[in-house]
Order: structure tokens, then C-alpha cells, then sequence
């Protein structure tokens, strides 16, 4: 099928982006890297008037490292370009893993970082990493500029706090402590497929110690948004994140979680592959903190 | 804007129907951008797909079009070097943009390049839809400044579906290919 037809647009600043998003006497979708966009245009899921290219928009194109060590990412950055910067492979690591397990190269270099964040597919590789990493999203609109933590900015499945007009301008990453260690574990049909269930998981070393200081456990395709597993965290922290602390860590998430029934899986082995998935995702990040 | 739609031979009268509303002129634009190193100039509606721009308007029909909606590959051409679905990306995208296509690798009487070579020696088609899509991914990884590792291999033909699954020939093509442009 073919897209409806619409108009298009391309910006060269965010307050012209804005300025056609308030438009409202026709319905305004902003454009990115349209790799979940155009499919659905063209399936007629969405059937936008005007879109709104902002990949023209020059300050939208950068990747830097800010003064208070925040990775600060625009929302014209495209994702192979992301996971290519030596910046956010040294900083960042479960970041570049996460932009890895999209699709494949031909969709990563033109799909954009912020479009798959604020496109929000609950078994997306993106929206998990940037709850597991605490990630702040800077959303601009016709109301002023406001910022939103990851925890309130995924909303339910395909909807986030970003407003119809308003624009995600740029995603920050806080800098993470010296003695983390991540991996992203993934179940798909097959590579490149969406996750049928995927676990983030981060941990922070205390080095005095040897114990986890601090764990960082997230889920997705077990529900509408990323899972955050906060009882799998806690059976985590403390512990020498050894066999015995990954089993408890591993019943936490089985006694959390509560995915549904679809076509790819049943809800139970969701939740028996995600907890399997939390277990050789925490031995991995362990390993990679010395 | 309206358009005339013919008869057919013993049919009823001729119908006019009426483009949709937002078919309007603002949804038409002038893009400038290089196609297989020469310059093109056109009108585009918003919604054509660059797909349909280059098979129904510039007559490049070597990029074939599968599924439409991402997952096939095989209309994928090399947008400013780096492979891409021209079913996800729009023409008016494309304004500026640097595109090669199939028929740009080797136009007109030129020898075949290294990729094509190593699918034609190796076999690396059954049917040859898909082949297209195959030869500008493998184009790509070529251009690369270092020679991409088996996973990356892998994970760049993971882009790429052969429905005859003949994987393991074009496989082959491309070690042959990335062997001759970066050494054994």
C-alpha cells in the first residue's frame, strides 16, 4: 500500500518545527529517520496532513559530552551514528549494545535515537536502555521547555509525555560510576526481529567491598512500557552478585512481572525467558565491572 | 486537481474523480539530488516513496520492490554511501542527497564491479529478486576503511531477505569480495 497523502515540511529551526506542530488546524506528525513512521504510513495505520521533517533542523544534530558530563544526544542524531561515537562507547556502553539489537545496519543508519524513544514500542531496545540509565528528556513546546525523567516519560504502549505539540529536542544520559558493568539479553525469533522479551541490566561495583553497590534491572516486551524491577534490584544490591543472588534476583522478576498473551508467546514463558535473560544478563555485567 | 479517469471499451461514461483534498500544490515539492553521479531535478508529491521515484519515474527498475514496509530488503540502494530502504525513506527526503542505485555500479559497457563479479562467480542468486538489494549492502561493506568482522557481515545480510534461501552462496559472494578488496 501507499501512504494517504500529506504535506510536508522541513524546518530549519526548532521554533518553526514548533510553530507548525501548534498549527492545528491539521494534524502534524514530526519526521525523523521514519523507520517506524513510513511503515505505517504506508500500512495507512497513520494517516498524518503534514509531516515535519526535523532532520534538517542543524542544532538537532549533535552528540556531546556537557559539562556536567551528561551524554546529550539531538533528535536529528541517527542511531548508527550514536553507537559509532567513541563517546558514548566508553560512557555509555549498554547505549551503543542497545542500538546494536535494532533491526539491522540499513535501518540503524537512517532511524534516529529520539525517534525510536518517543515512537515508544514497548519491545524496543531504546525506551529499556534509557530507563535503565536514567535517562532525562528535554521536550519543547508552545508552553515553554520541560524536562522528563524516564520513569514518567513512557506512558503506555506507542505514547509518552510528549504532547501532539510538542518536540523531543534531545535525550541526556547521566554519567555512570567508574565501576559498572552492563549487558542488554535479548529473545527474538531472529536477529534483528523486535525483542519477543529483552532484559537491561547495570551494575555498580562497590571495589572495597567486591559487592554490588548499586543494580539497575529493566525489562521489555513484558508489558506496555519498559519494567523497571525494582525487587530484582534489591535481591541484587548487597550481594557478590553470585549464583545464589542471581536466582533470588531471577524469582523477583518472575514474582513482578505480569506480561500478556500474544501471538509470538505465551505470558509464561515471557516470564521464565525473562528471568533467564536476567540471569546470564547479571552474570555478564558483573563480569564487566572489574 | 482533477483527472479523468478512461472508460473502458463498453463501459459506462467516463467518471471524474477528485484527487483528495490535501493533494494540493503545497504537498508537491522540487527536489535537486545526484543519482548515480548525475544530477536530477524533479517534482515530487510528498508521499512518494523514493522506491516509486526511482522505478516509475527515473525508470530505474533494478531496485526492486518487495514488502514495502522494511523488512525484505531488496530495494535498497546506498543514500549518501550507506545502505538504505527506499520503501521507508521519502523521495522529497532525498533533496541533496547523494543516491546509487544497481545500474550505477557498472553502467553502460564498464566491467562488473568486485561484488557483482563475486555473485556472478559464486552464484549468489537463485531467483535474483532480492539480488539488488544483496549487491548495494555488500557494496557498502567493501567501502568500508576496514574489513567488516563475520558478525558484522552477518548482521548486515541479516537486513536481506532470500526467499529462494540461497544464503549460503551469497555468503560466499561476499567473503570473495571483501577477500579481494581487503586481503585474505
Amino acid at each position: 500500500m501507499k501512504p494517504t497523502p500529506f504535506d510536508y515540511t522541513a524546518p530549519r529551526t526548532v521554533g518553526d518545527a514548533l510553530a507548525l506542530l501548534a498549527d492545528d488546524s491539521r494534524d502534524a506528525k514530526v519526521l525523523a529517520g521514519g523507520q517506524s513512521l513510513i511503515p505505517m504510513l504506508n500500512m495507512r495505520l497513520a494517516r498524518p496532513e503534514v509531516l515535519v521533517d526535523i532532520t534538517r533542523i542543524p542544532e538537532l544534530g549533535r552528540v556531546v559530552v556537557d559539562s556536567d558530563g551528561c551524554l546529550r544526544i539531538g533528535a536529528a542524531v541517527r542511531q548508527s551514528r550514536a553507537a559509532a561515537d567513541p563517546a558514548v562507547r566508553d560512557g555509555w556502553p549498554l547505549l551503543a549494545d542497545a542500538i546494536g539489537l535494532i533491526g539491522h545496519p540499513q535501518i540503524r543508519g537512517r532511524g534516529t535515537v529520539c525517534g525510536s524513544l518517543a515512537h515508544h514500542d514497548p519491545a524496543a531496545e531504546l525506551p529499556t536502555a534509557a530507563l535503565a540509565l536514567d535517562a532525562r528528556f528535554v521536550v519543547a513546546g508552545p508552553r515553554g521547555t520541560r524536562t522528563v525523567e524516564a520513569a514518567d516519560f513512557f506512558v503506555a504502549t506507542f505514547a509518552t509525555a510528549v504532547e501532539p505539540d510538542e518536540l523531543l529536542t534531545e535525550v541526556v544520559f547521566p554519567p555512570l560510576a567508574a565501576h559498572h558493568g552492563r549487558a542488554f539479553e535479548e529473545l527474538t525469533r531472529r536477529h534483528g526481529d523486535f525483542a519477543t522479551v529483552g532484559v537491561a541490566v547495570l551494575l555498580e561495583r562497590d571495589p572495597a567491598s567486591d559487592t554490588v553497590r548499586r543494580a539497575r534491572v529493566v525489562c521489555c516486551g513484558a508489558g506496555p512500557t519498559p519494567v523497571r524491577l525494582t525487587a530484582a534490584e534489591a535481591a541484587l544490591t548487597g550481594t557478590d552478585a553470585g549464583p545464589a543472588a542471581r536466582a533470588e534476583a531471577a524469582r523477583a522478576a518472575l514474582g513482578a512481572l505480569a506480561p500478556a498473551d500474544d501471538v509470538h508467546s505465551t505470558a509464561e514463558h515471557r516470564r521464565e525467558s525473562a528471568a533467564h535473560l536476567l540471569v546470564r544478563a547479571c552474570t555478564t555485567a558483573w563480569e564487566r565491572t572489574r | 486537481m482533477t483527472a479523468t479517469v478512461p472508460a473502458a471499451p463498453s463501459g459506462p461514461a467516463p467518471a471524474t474523480v477528485r484527487t483528495p483534498p490535501l493533494a494540493e500544490p503545497s504537498a508537491w515539492h522540487a527536489i535537486r539530488l545526484t543519482v548515480n553521479g548525475r544530477p536530477v531535478a524533479a517534482e515530487v508529491e510528498s508521499r512518494l516513496l523514493l522506491s516509486d521515484f526511482l522505478r516509475d519515474r527515473l525508470g530505474l527498475t533494478g531496485t526492486h520492490t518487495g514488502c514495502e514496509h522494511g523488512v525484505c530488503g531488496a530495494c535498497t540502494v546506498l543514500l549518501d554511501g550507506e545502505p538504505a530502504r527506499t520503501c521507508l525513506t521519502l523521495a522529497v527526503q532525498c533533496e541533496g542527497a547523494d543516491l546509487r542505485t544497481v545500474e550505477g555500479l557498472a553502467p553502460d559497457d564498464a566491467p562488473l564491479t568486485p561484488v557483482q563479479r563475486a555473485f556472478h562467480e559464486c552464484h549468489g542468486m537463485q531467483c535474483g529478486f532480492c539480488t539488488p538489494g544483496f549487491v548495494m549492502t555488500a557494496t557498502a561493506l567493501t567501502e568500508q576503511p576496514a574489513r567488516p568482522d563475520e558478525e558484522q557481515v552477518a548482521d548486515a545480510l541479516s537486513g536481506h531477505l532470500c526467499r529462494c534461501t540461497g544464503y549460503r552462496n551469497i555468503r560466499r559472494a561476499v567473503c570473495r569480495a571483501l577477500d579481494e578488496r581487503f586481503g585474505e
